[in-house]
C-alpha cells in the first residue's frame, strides 16, 4: 500500500486527480474497517490528516463553516455544542470516545450511511457539503450529495472540504433507538427543529430509508406531524429492526422531540 | 505494527473494527483504537501504548489499581481499558461513576460485568491517577 500524506489541499487535490483510485482517509473509523475485513485493497491512500484546510470550524458571515476533518469530539466539547446542540447532541452517540476522537463530520457525509447519525442534524439545518477538485469547486445541498445507501455525488477527483450551514438558534434535539447508549448503529434516529421564527417543523430521519430523509410542516400542524414524519420514511427489516418497528419509534421519537423543543 | 514490528503484544488485535478497544492507544494524547489508523498516520507523532504507562519498575497507577481492585480475570481487555481509564483520569481527574461508564464504553469485558473495573478506576482516581 501507498500511503500520500499532502500538507496542503491543492496538493491533496492533485493526488486526487492523479490517482482517481486511491482512497482517501482522514479519521480511519469507517474506511480501516473497510481494509481491516478486506473489503477495500486500495493501492493508494491519500491521508488527509495534515491537511490544514480541513480542520476547524469558524463563523462566517452568520453562516457556519465546519471542515471536513472536524471530529465528533470536537463538536461536543467546542462552543459548537450550544450553536448546533442538535450535531453535538448525535455527535454524542456516536461510537465510543475513541471512535468519536477520530471519527469525523466530512468522513460521515462520505460515508453516506443511512443511519449516518451526525446526518439527520444537518438536514434540519439547512447543511451544504462544500467540494473541491483541481478543475472546480461546488457545493450541494447534503440531501442532493446523498444518492443512496453508502453512495453520495463525489466525484472521482473531488474531496469533501466542509459542510456549511446557518445554524437557526432554534429549540432543537437528535434522538435514536438502539439496544445500548454505546457503541450502537442506529436503529432509527431523528433531528428535529422546531422552528417559531419561519413556523416551521423540521424533522429528519436516519436509519429509516436509503436515506437521511427530511420532512418540514407548519408548526400548526403538531398533531399530524410525528404520523406524517413516520409515513415519509421507506425503511426495510434487517438485521437491527423491523420497518413497522421503525415506524412506530419514529412517531414515537417525533412526539417527543415536539415535546422537548415546543413544551 | 505494534505488536509484530515493534514487539509490544499489550495492544490486542481483536474486532478490528473499533467495537471492543482492546487496541486503545493514546496517539499525540488522544485515546484512539490503533486498529483503526494505519502506522503511516502516525509518523512524526507520539504513540503510547499500556507497555508506555510505567514509570521503570513502578506500575501506573491506573495499572496498581486494577490489580489491587481485582479488575484483571483473563486480561485481554485490559490493556485498552487501562489505557482509556488513563485518559479519562488526565482529562477528569475525579470522575463520576456515569462520567467512567461513558468513557469505558468502548472497551468490552467478556469476563467481569464491568463492576470491578469501575472500582479500579475509582481507586485511581483516589490514588492520583490523572496526574501522571
Amino acid at each position: 500500500m501507498n500511503v500520500l500524506t499532502p500538507s496542503t489541499l491543492d496538493e491533496a487535490l492533485r493526488h486526487r486527480a492523479e490517482f482517481p483510485d486511491a482512497l482517501p482517509i482522514q479519521g480511519g473509523t469507517d474506511v480501516m474497517v473497510d481494509v481491516n475485513f478486506d473489503r477495500a485493497r486500495p493501492e493508494t491512500v491519500i491521508n488527509l490528516n495534515r491537511v490544514e484546510e480541513l480542520q476547524g470550524w469558524r463563523r462566517d458571515n452568520g453562516s457556519l463553516w465546519l471542515g471536513a476533518a472536524l471530529s465528533y469530539t470536537d463538536v461536543i466539547t467546542s462552543e459548537l455544542a450550544s450553536v448546533v446542540p442538535a450535531l453535538a447532541e448525535a455527535s454524542r452517540t456516536v461510537g465510543s470516545p475513541p471512535i468519536r476522537n477520530r471519527g469525523t463530520i466530512g468522513g460521515n457525509v462520505a460515508t453516506a450511511s443511512p443511519a449516518g447519525d451526525a446526518l439527520p442534524p444537518r438536514l434540519v439545518e439547512g447543511a451544504e457539503v462544500l467540494l473541491a477538485s483541481t478543475r472546480a469547486q461546488r457545493r450541494l445541498p447534503l440531501a442532493d450529495f446523498l444518492v443512496g445507501p453508502k453512495t453520495n455525488a463525489l466525484a472521482s477527483d473531488e474531496l469533501i472540504v466542509g459542510v456549511r450551514l446557518t445554524p437557526c438558534g432554534q429549540p432543537q434535539t437528535f434522538m435514536k433507538v438502539g439496544p445500548r447508549n454505546a457503541m450502537v448503529i442506529a436503529i432509527c434516529s431523528i433531528a428535529l427543529v422546531a422552528d417559531r421564527e419561519r413556523d416551521e417543523l423540521r424533522a429528519a430521519f436516519g436509519s429509516a430509508g436509503p436515506v437521511a430523509g427530511l420532512i418540514t410542516a407548519p408548526l400548526s400542524e403538531r398533531s399530524t406531524f410525528a404520523e406524517a414524519v413516520s409515513n415519509a420514511a421507506s425503511p426495510i427489516d434487517d438485521v437491527r429492526g423491523t420497518a413497522t418497528y421503525r415506524r412506530h419509534a419514529l412517531r414515537v421519537l417525533v412526539g417527543r422531540a415536539m415535546d422537548r423543543c415546543l413544551g | 505494527m505494534l505488536r509484530d514490528r515493534l514487539g509490544l503484544p499489550g495492544s490486542k488485535n481483536a474486532c478490528e473494527q473499533g467495537e471492543c478497544g482492546s487496541c486503545a492507544v493514546l496517539l499525540d494524547d488522544e485515546l484512539v483504537c490503533s486498529c483503526l489508523v494505519l502506522a503511516a498516520q502516525s509518523e512524526g507523532r507520539s504513540v503510547v501504548t499500556v507497555e508506555g504507562l510505567r514509570n521503570g519498575d513502578i506500575l501506573h497507577p491506573v495499572q496498581q489499581a486494577f490489580i489491587d481492585a481485582g479488575a484483571v480475570q483473563c486480561g485481554f481487555c485490559t490493556p485498552g481499558l487501562i489505557v482509556a481509564a488513563v485518559d479519562l483520569l488526565r482529562h477528569q481527574p475525579d470522575p463520576s461513576e456515569d462520567e467512567i461508564r461513558e468513557a469505558l464504553a468502548g472497551n468490552l469485558c467478556r469476563c467481569t460485568g464491568y463492576a470491578k473495573i469501575i472500582d479500579a478506576v475509582k481507586l485511581a482516581a483516589t490514588a492520583g491517577g490523572g496526574s501522571t
